[in-house]
C-alpha cells in the first residue's frame, strides 16, 4: 500500500481532473437532460460506501476475534469513509430525484436501504465516541451485525416498496454512458483507497504514539 | 448439557425474581398499551384508522416496549455486578446469553398476547383469521428482535449512555424484522388474508433469526471479556 | 474431570486502556497454602490483578498460568476452581439468602446440602428465607463471602473482604481463610487495611501505580514497614 500511495494519488488526481471532460462527452440524456449527469457522482459514491462498509465489517470481525489492533484501524477508517461517501450519495440522490421526478424522497429500495446502512455506521462512530473504555469492541459488534443485516435490509425494503425508477438503467446504458460511468466508478474507488490508506496511517500513528507514551513510563 | 442447564438456571432465576415483584412485566405491558393508545391518537382520524395502521402500531409498540424491557432486565445484573458472577460460572458464557434471551422472548410473548386483543378491540381487526400464521410471524419477529437486543443490551451494560445507545444500535439493525412483521401482519389482518405474502415474510424472518442467533452466540464471549 | 492446579502465576502481565495504564509488567506466583496479601493504595491496580486472576479481565500482554494450564485452553471447567468475592458482592437483592445461594450452587453443580452448610457458616440460617434487600451490609458481606466459597475453590480471590464486618465477623473470616489455605487453597486477599492483613497473610505484595513494589514474606508490624509506601491506611 505505502509504495503505491504516491503513484495512486497522482492517478486519482489526474482522473478527477479529467473527469469533467469524460462526463461532458457522454451522451446527453434526452428525458432528464443535464441533471442526469449527477448519476456519474451518485452511483460511484455508493460503490465507495459499500466498499468501505465491507472493509469495516471484515476488519471488525478480525479485531473482535483476534484482537489485531491494525484491524481496528481499518475498521474505524472504513466506518468514517462509509459515512463520508454515504453522505455524498444521500445528497446527490435527492438532488437528482427532485429535478427528475419532482419529489425529494421516494422511499425506493436502494436509497432507503443505503440510508439505513449509513445510519448504522453513524451509530458505529457514536458508540466509539461515547462508549467509554473498551468501546472498540462494542463498535466492532455494531459493524459486524450492521454488515450482516445489509442484505436483509435491502431485500425487505425492496419487497416493501418496489421500483427504483432507474433500476433498468445500467444494463441498458448506451456504450458511451456506460464507459463514462465505469471511468467514474474506478476514479471513486481509487479515491476511496487513497483516503483509506491515509486514515489507516493516521490511526496507526496514534496507536504508535500511545505505545511510546506507555513505554516511556517504564 | 451444562450449556442448557446453565441457560435454564438463569431463566429460572430471572423468573423467580420477576414472580416476586412483577415489576418488569407490569410496567412493560402497561407501556406497550400506552404506546398503542398514543399511536392511535396520532393516526386515527374521525374514528377511522388508516389501512394497515393496526399492524404498524403493534410492531412499533413491541419494539419500544422491548427496548425498555431489555434495559431493565440487564439493569438487574448491573446492580450488584452479578453479571460478573455469572461470567465466572463454570459454563460456556454463551449459555448466559441464551438464558437471558429466553427470558426476553417470554416477556415479549406475554406482552404480545395482551396487545393483540387490545388491537382487535380498538381497530376491529380480524386478528384471529389466520391464528397459526400470525403466531408464526410474531414468533419469528420476536426471536429476531430479542436475539439482537439481548446481545446489545448485554454488551452495553457497563457503558454510561447505554439507555440511548441501545435503541440507536438496535433499531436500524432490526429494520428487516419490523418491515417483515408489519407487512406480514398487514397481509394477514387485511380484508382478504394474503397467505403467500405472510408465508414469504415468515421465511425472511426465519433466515434473519438463524443468522443473528448464530452471530450473537458466537460474539457473546469476546464481547463480555473486558 | 475438573482440572486442578497447585499454583497460579502471572507472567509479565500488562493491561492498559489507551494511555491509561492499569498494570505494568506484573509478575507474581502464588502456591497452595499461601495467603497472599495484595496491599496498596486505592487505584493501584489490586482489583485489576484480581480480575485478571479470575479470568474476567484479559491482559494486554503477558500470560496467566494455573498450574500448567492457561486460562484460554480450559476456560469453563477452570472457572469451577475459582472463587471471587468482590466489592460489589454479586447478590440479587430481590431474592432470599437461600435463593441466592441455591442459584449459585446450582450453577456449580452443588445441591441443597452445600447451601445449608454455607448458610450456617455465614450465621444466617435463621434469616435464610428473608430477602437480601433487607440485610445490613455486614450480613450481605457474610453471605457473599460464603457464596464465593461454595464450590470449595482452589483459588480464593478476595477483594476487600472485611468491609462492613464487626470484629467478631472479621475474626471468623480470617480463620476461615487460614483454614482454606491449610487445606491447600491459594488465597489472595486485596485490602488497603494493613492492620487487618497483619497476622493473616503469609506473603506481602505491595502494588503501586500498576506495578509490584514489594513481594516478600510477611513479617510483623506491617503498618510500620509499609505505611509510607502504601500511602497509609
Amino acid at each position: 500500500m505505502k509504495k503505491l500511495f504516491v503513484p495512486l494519488l497522482i492517478v486519482v488526481a489526474a482522473m478527477f481532473a479529467f473527469a469533467p471532460i469524460v462526463i461532458a462527452n457522454a451522451r446527453y440524456e434526452s428525458t432528464m437532460g443535464l441533471i442526469q449527469k449527477i448519476f456519474y457522482f451518485h452511483v460511484p459514491s455508493w460503490l465507495a460506501m459499500y466498499s468501505a462498509i465491507g472493509v469495516c465489517g471484515l476488519a471488525s470481525l478480525i479485531y473482535l476475534f483476534q484482537g489485531s489492533r491494525t484491524a481496528d484501524c481499518y475498521a474505524v477508517a472504513g466506518a468514517e469513509l462509509a459515512i463520508l461517501f454515504g453522505l455524498m450519495g444521500l445528497v446527490t440522490g435527492p438532488l437528482w430525484a427532485r429535478k427528475a421526478w419532482g419529489v425529494w424522497w421516494q422511499w425506493d429500495a436502494r436509497l432507503t436501504s443505503a440510508l439505513l446502512m449509513w445510519l448504522i455506521f453513524v451509530a458505529y462512530m457514536l458508540v466509539r465516541k461515547y462508549g467509554g473504555p473498551g468501546s472498540e469492541k462494542l463498535a466492532a459488534a455494531t459493524a459486524i451485525f450492521g454488515t450482516a443485516t445489509g442484505p436483509f435490509v435491502y431485500k425487505s425494503v425492496d419487497i416493501w416498496r418496489t421500483v427504483h425508477p432507474t433500476t433498468n438503467v445500467v444494463p441498458t446504458l448506451p456504450r458511451d454512458m456506460a464507459l463514462a460511468l465505469l471511468y467514474c466508478m474506478i476514479a471513486f474507488f481509487l479515491l476511496f483507497l487513497v483516503l483509506l490508506t491515509v486514515r489507516v496511517g493516521l490511526a496507526q500513528r496514534q496507536m504508535a504514539l500511545d505505545d511510546l507514551y506507555l513505554a516511556g513510563e517504564d | 448439557m451444562i450449556f442448557w442447564r446453565t441457560a435454564w438456571l438463569v431463566l429460572r432465576k430471572d423468573f423467580a425474581i420477576e414472580v416476586k415483584s412483577r415489576e418488569i412485566v407490569y410496567t412493560t405491558v402497561f407501556f406497550a398499551v400506552a404506546s398503542v393508545l398514543i399511536f392511535s391518537f396520532a393516526f386515527v382520524k374521525e374514528g377511522v384508522a388508516p389501512e394497515g395502521a393496526a399492524a404498524g402500531i403493534l410492531w412499533v409498540a413491541i419494539a419500544f416496549a422491548g427496548t425498555l424491557a431489555l434495559g431493565r432486565t440487564f439493569e438487574r445484573e448491573r446492580y450488584n455486578d452479578t453479571l460478573r458472577a455469572l461470567l465466572l460460572a463454570p459454563a460456556p458464557r454463551a449459555a448466559l446469553y441464551v438464558g437471558k434471551l429466553l427470558g426476553m422472548i417470554a416477556l415479549l410473548a406475554v406482552t404480545e398476547a395482551l396487545l393483540l386483543p387490545l388491537l382487535a378491540f380498538l381497530f376491529a381487526a380480524p386478528l384471529f383469521a389466520r391464528p397459526g400464521l400470525l403466531a408464526a410471524l410474531l414468533a419469528g419477529g420476536t426471536v429476531g428482535f430479542s436475539a439482537v437486543g439481548t446481545l446489545f443490551a448485554a454488551m452495553l451494560l457497563r457503558v454510561r449512555s447505554r439507555d440511548v445507545l441501545l435503541p440507536i444500535l438496535l433499531y436500524p439493525i432490526t429494520v428487516p424484522v419490523i418491515i417483515a412483521g408489519v407487512r406480514g401482519t398487514a397481509a394477514l389482518i387485511g380484508p382478504q388474508p394474503d397467505e403467500p405474502t405472510a408465508t414469504m415474510w415468515i421465511g425472511i424472518l426465519t433466515a434473519f433469526d438463524i443468522i443473528f442467533l448464530t452471530l450473537s452466540v458466537w460474539t457473546f464471549e469476546p464481547l463480555m471479556t473486558d | 474431570m475438573i482440572p486442578d492446579f497447585d499454583s497460579v502465576r502471572l507472567i509479565d502481565i500488562s493491561r492498559h486502556f489507551g494511555r491509561r495504564r492499569a498494570l505494568s509488567h506484573v509478575s507474581l506466583t502464588a502456591r497452595a497454602g499461601d495467603i497472599v496479601g495484595l496491599l496498596g493504595p486505592n487505584g493501584a491496580g489490586k482489583s485489576t490483578i484480581i480480575g485478571v486472576l479470575a479470568t474476567l479481565v484479559a491482559p494486554t500482554s503477558g500470560e496467566v498460568r494455573y498450574g500448567e494450564h492457561t486460562a484460554h485452553a480450559l476456560a469453563a471447567p477452570l472457572r469451577a476452581r475459582i472463587g471471587l468475592l468482590a466489592h460489589e458482592l454479586f447478590l440479587y437483592p430481590e431474592l432470599t439468602a437461600r435463593q441466592n445461594l441455591t442459584f449459585f450452587a446450582a450453577l456449580y453443580g452443588l445441591d441443597g446440602a452445600a447451601v445449608d452448610t454455607a448458610l450456617a457458616r455465614a450465621e444466617l440460617s435463621d434469616r435464610a428465607e428473608d430477602d437480601v434487600s433487607g440485610f445490613s451490609r455486614g450480613m450481605r458481606q457474610r453471605l457473599a463471602f460464603e457464596r464465593a466459597l461454595l464450590p470449595a475453590p482452589r483459588l480464593v480471590l478476595m477483594d476487600e473482604p472485611f468491609t462492613g464486618l464487626d470484629d467478631r465477623a472479621i475474626g471468623i473470616a480470617s480463620s476461615r481463610m487460614r483454614e482454606l489455605a491449610a487445606a491447600g487453597s491459594i488465597v489472595i486477599v486485596a485490602t488497603h487495611d494493613l492492620d487487618l492483613a497483619e497476622g493473616l497473610v503469609t506473603r506481602v505484595v505491595l502494588v503501586r501505580g500498576g506495578r509490584i513494589a514489594v513481594d516478600e514474606a510477611a513479617s510483623v508490624n506491617l503498618r510500620a514497614r509499609y505505611r509510607a509506601m502504601a500511602g497509609g491506611a
